[in-house]
């Protein structure tokens, strides 16, 4: 992969800004839409140009030294889990702007302006390979996506748009504080390089050494960083708000890419920093994360508002991601990061389909609307399909990995009973599964209401309902054209997993057995190889 | 004697300055008045620049203290008498150069006011030459006694005449408290001297333990000198001082005593601590007790943990701009001070409290007077607009002021890619290199609590709409000046971190390193010929 691939893609964004800024307000729209459609095509390059055989490794690396006085560079490189995660924010990226082409009417240059700012802090951080940039550009996402909330969003929205600002930003100072101490620890430490830098890589071979008590605060910092991104119970609260109040775009990016920044974090870090620590603590974090699913789950059976039901459904569903994630095997991890993706398309594509219908109705009231299949089939038939993919239908994309995150979670102290050797892989157990497995049954519920209410049910709409001058009945072509390249991949990751699971095979295998190797259960993982990776074999199971 | 007059020829420069100043204020032709502004602007300038070219001070206890500092006060500075253009002549000018009035040189006050920011500035670059304690205390009390003249003449209303008056007691009592502080310290070690000061607390440490009598004195002059740098126990005078001067002399107030007392912190710790805490120029080892003496370091460290926390809570309740500021200037004193209890562990940036200290320092001066411009360049009606409500929509009305605000406020909450992050880290990484866990956690907490009071500041002027009547920009254009350059500043110096950050660290080199540096630096000559 070519050197000057990752910092096109982001500096292609950051330029796409200016020239909104510098243009007239009409070409605003033309202008990001083509940017985002030029970044995915080079994503798209960069997904051909990557050397597969070789996914675990950082490829496209380059390094320029930027603050040397305090270690810092801007360092970037991708392996395939980052990589698959940069297309997906790629991908949401014309797909927000398509979608914002009537909702957005007021202020255009601000709002298309700062889409795009968001879409080149969020490639960043998928890309850093230093410390430092990564945290800044975590911490950059906030002002972005703090505009787009306070501007642009419901009535609510600047009380929406301050807490999640001030949840976010504290837990990420904690955070800080958490890295900042392992950087120091590197350049003092009798095991660490000695010299005062940001590199992950150094940090990460560091870090591992670290004793217990260390590894255990550090975490604790991280986590509370990025537990809140997340995020996880019991600091999700700035969640459902901020999403309910945000404008459509908004609320895709941030169920699509925002939330997966911090699983991203505690993939890279948590696991790769403090594999100690979280093997430790998988417990505590799994039970976290179930209360979660659960908890949400039954918040969501009383939801009116649509879009809030789908903003809590995402703090369920990101808990079976953080479940697959502290399974720590290769199933659960590869689940984990395959779910980062397949929620990040279906959650995207539902809040896409209630703003849809909101610009329509000006209501997200299930009290006030119901039968729309009748009026609108289409929009109707993408609702349908999307809340199965959801929900976890077998053949579609959520199934599979919500699955491997189960299975993950199931298996996790396999090896104690088939080889009976006292040291177990995981904390988990059939137990965690088989509770958190329940929160889909909750999903179930819950979603299926919703669908039969809003698109069976009797017929209703909002007393006060003119047509849409703008917008026909039903979805148009534009509309559509957002929608389906969503739906196409919901199939084809639901169907054919298997080229996916493949590419994040290398990597996920590596952190995994890093975790094992690091945290002293080395002679486990060299009793058994047989659970070295199986993802095809998951696959057979199905 | 001679050689020490050359290390004060920035101040000389300056007193020049002054001095033609005073002259050309009382001139009947309005050219030359108006040259006034022009002339402390050069001054100012030249003796920035002279300072910062001069070498290191080699009888001062920080050598390359002088240099730094004195370019630092030098750009801080101009950009403070940008801002300070129009603030107490406008009126009185305006009236004469319409001819509705004759000229009285004994009503104009151009000249004085001019005259005292320079005596101010130049007491400000005597405290960084400080060797001796006496010099200290009038180089302390020549920065701050023209201040208290600044901030009553500043604006014709009753409530400057009473901020002036509050601030000239309070400091009058900070100021009695710390000479006491200086004189129990020269009881208990002899001199006056800092230099022979430190090397009697030195061989006392080694013996009989620290005189309590010069331990007390330093006590004392802390408490002091937290008057200066806006401190608990002494911050209470800070609200209503800058609320009630002029936006632009608050400006001057949260930066010019500020770093005076934060200069008079360093060279009086250093006499007692740190600069045992160095053991080499490769960085390795620190033994034990190199540090500051335990109790002083306890009286810190509740000092900065009770700072920062006031700061930011009290901060959080207010509403009016100047005073959210004013609290600002409290919490950014508390993030300092944990720079100064940090110290100067190890060799490198990172992990030198006192360096991150100095940078942060002035990296606050840069963007507080940014955002303390935009207050001062709003008016309506002749008066100052500091509500929150006048920055609404500032960035459509005001582009210029509006975006000022944001980057500056952005910037003093220490935002990635803004100056003030870069200035918050190396804090972080002093302090966690000092083994001060608890106060980076506080420090990290109190970052958070920030968060809430500068985003009113930074929201409001980006994203609501202008309400009422609008505010009208002040018809001074170096005010506006002042304050995109210092937002220009917050976003720019990013670029160039590493060196000032090299000149901070080497800035707060002590002496009794020098020979060390000289032999590493021919070390370094004979390898690279």
């Amino acid at each position: 992969m070519d050197t000057w691939l990752l910092p096109i893609l982001i500096f292609l964004p950051l330029l796409g800004a200016g020239a909104i800024i510098l243009l007239p307000t009409r070409d605003s729209y033309v202008v990001a839409l083509w940017t985002t459609l030029i970044a995915l095509a080079i994503g798209v390059g960069a997904l051909a140009g990557f050397d597969w055989s070789d996914a675990g490794a950082f490829q496209g690396e380059l390094s320029v030294p930027w603050v040397p006085a305090l270690g810092l560079e801007l360092s970037l490189g991708v392996d395939s889990v980052a990589l698959l995660l940069i297309l997906l924010t790629l991908l949401l990226g014309p797909i927000c702007v398509a979608a914002s082409r009537t909702a957005i009417t007021e202020r255009m240059k601000t709002y298309f302006a700062w889409l795009l700012v968001l879409q080149a802090a969020m490639t960043g951080v998928f890309a850093a390979r230093d410390l430092a940039f990564f945290y800044i550009c975590f911490e950059f996402t906030l002002i972005p996506m703090y505009v787009l909330i306070s501007l642009y969003g419901s009535s609510n929205r600047r009380y929406a748009a301050t807490k999640f600002f001030l949840y976010t930003f504290t837990g990420s100072i904690i955070a800080l504080a958490g890295l900042i101490y392992v950087v120091y620890v590197n350049a003092t430490s009798s095991y660490g390089s000695g010299e005062w830098t940001f590199d992950i890589a150094t940090l990460q071979s560091t870090a591992v050494q670290m004793n217990p008590n260390q590894q255990g605060w550090v975490l604790l910092a991280m986590l509370l960083g990025f537990a809140v991104k997340v995020p996880l119970f019991p600091v999700h609260t700035w969640l459902p708000l901020a999403h309910t109040e945000a404008p459509t775009a908004g609320s895709v990016i941030l169920a699509g890419v925002l939330l997966k920044l911090g699983t991203y974090g505690i993939y890279r870090f948590c696991l790769g920093f403090t594999p100690g620590a979280i093997h430790e603590y998988a417990g505590v974090i799994a039970i976290l994360s179930i209360i979660g699913i659960l908890y949400a789950g039954l918040i969501c059976w009383v939801q009116q508002d649509v879009k809030k039901l789908i903003a809590y459904s995402s703090v369920s569903h990101l808990g079976f991601c953080i479940l697959g994630l502290v399974a720590l095997n290769t199933i659960g991890v590869a689940g984990s990061v395959l779910y980062m993706i397949n929620h990040g398309l279906s959650t995207g594509a539902l809040f896409l389909l209630i703003g849809m219908m909101y610009e329509r109705y000006h209501t997200r009231d299930m009290e006030q609307i119901g039968g729309l299949a009748r009026k609108m089939p289409v929009w109707s038939t993408f609702m349908v399909f999307f809340v199965l993919a959801s929900v976890g239908l077998p053949g579609l994309n959520g199934f599979v990995s919500e699955f491997m995150c189960l299975i993950g979670a199931f298996q996790s102290d396999a090896i104690d009973q088939r080889a009976a050797l006292g040291t177990t892989p995981g904390r988990l157990g059939p137990w965690y599964a088989a509770i958190a497995a329940s929160g889909m049954i909750v999903a179930a519920m819950y979603l299926l209401i919703m669908v039969g209410k809003v698109v069976w049910g009797r017929e209703r709409e909002p007393r006060d309902h003119h047509s849409h001058a703008v917008l026909p009945d039903d979805l148009c072509a534009r509309e559509i054209a957002v929608l389906a390249p969503l739906a196409i991949l919901c199939i084809a990751l639901g169907l054919f997993p298997t080229p996916i699971l493949k590419a994040v095979e290398a990597p996920v295998n590596d952190t995994v057995e890093w975790v094992w190797t690091q945290s002293g259960n080395a002679d486990a993982l060299a009793r058994n190889p047989e659970n070295t990776v199986e993802v095809a074999k998951a696959e057979g199971d199905k | 004697m001679s050689e020490r007059l050359a290390y004060l020829s920035p101040e000389i420069i300056l007193f020049i300055g002054t001095c033609l100043v005073m002259v050309l204020g009382v001139s009947p032709r309005v050219e030359l008045r108006k040259l006034c502004a022009f002339v402390a602007g050069i001054s100012l300038f030249l003796a920035g620049v002279t300072g910062a070219g001069l070498g290191d001070m080699p009888t001062s206890p920080f050598p390359a203290l002088v240099p730094y500092a004195k370019g630092m006060v030098g750009l801080v500075g101009v950009l403070i008498l940008l801002l300070l253009s129009g603030t107490v002549d406008r009126e009185l000018e305006s009236r004469v150069a319409a001819g509705k009035e004759k000229f009285d040189a004994l009503k104009a006050n151009r000249a004085e006011f001019y005259a005292f920011f320079l005596f101010s500035m130049t007491g400000l670059m005597l405290c960084a030459s400080a060797d001796d304690l006496i010099w200290l205390f009038l180089a302390l009390e020549l920065t701050s006694l023209p201040t208290y003249v600044m901030v009553t003449i500043s604006t014709r209303g009753t409530k400057s005449q009473e901020a002036g008056v509050k601030y000239f007691f309070l400091g009058a009592l900070g100021a009695a408290v710390f000479l006491y502080g200086f004189a129990l310290l020269y009881m208990g070690t002899g001199s006056t001297n800092l230099t022979v000061i430190r090397e009697v607390l030195l061989t006392q440490a080694d013996h009989e333990g620290i005189n309590l009598i010069a331990l007390a004195g330093l006590a004392l002059s802390l408490i002091g000198l937290s008057f200066k740098i806006a401190a608990v126990p002494m911050h209470a005078y800070v609200a209503d001082v800058y609320q009630g001067a002029a936006a632009s002399v608050s400006a001057m107030l949260a930066f010019v005593p500020k770093a005076a007392g934060f200069l008079a912190i360093i060279l009086l710790l250093g006499t007692v601590g740190w600069h045992y805490g160095v053991a080499d120029t490769s960085g390795h080892a620190l033994g034990e007790g190199h540090s500051l003496p335990e109790s002083l370091r306890i009286i810190l460290w509740v000092m900065a943990v009770l700072t920062m926390t006031v700061g930011n809570v009290l901060a959080l309740l207010q509403n009016s701009v100047k005073r959210i500021l004013a609290y600002s200037s409290i919490a950014h004193s508390g993030y300092m001070l944990v720079g100064i209890i940090a110290g100067p562990r190890g060799a490198d940036f990172t992990s030198n409290g006192l360096a991150a200290a100095m940078f942060d320092l002035l990296s606050y001066g840069l963007m507080n007077l940014g955002a303390f411009a935009v207050v001062a360049c709003l008016e309506r009606n002749g008066e100052e607009c500091d509500s929150i409500d006048d920055l609404r929509g500032l960035c459509k009305t005001h582009p210029w002021l509006g975006w000022t605000m944001v980057i500056c406020a952005l910037s003093l909450l220490g935002f990635p890619m803004t100056l003030g992050f870069f200035a918050k880290v190396p804090l972080f990484t002093s302090a966690i290199a000092a083994g001060e866990i608890t106060l980076v956690v506080i420090l990290g907490l109190n970052s958070a609590i920030a968060a809430f009071y500068y985003l009113r500041l930074a929201a409001p002027p980006l994203l609501d709409e202008s309400a009422g009547e609008a505010a009208e920009r002040t018809p001074y254009v170096d005010r506006v000046m002042a304050g995109v350059l210092s937002a220009a500043f917050a976003i720019g110096l990013v670029f160039i971190a590493g060196f000032v950050m090299d000149r901070a660290e080497r800035a707060v080199a002590p002496s009794v390193f020098a020979d060390a540096d000289t032999h590493a630096a021919a070390d370094d000559a004979s390898d690279h010929p």
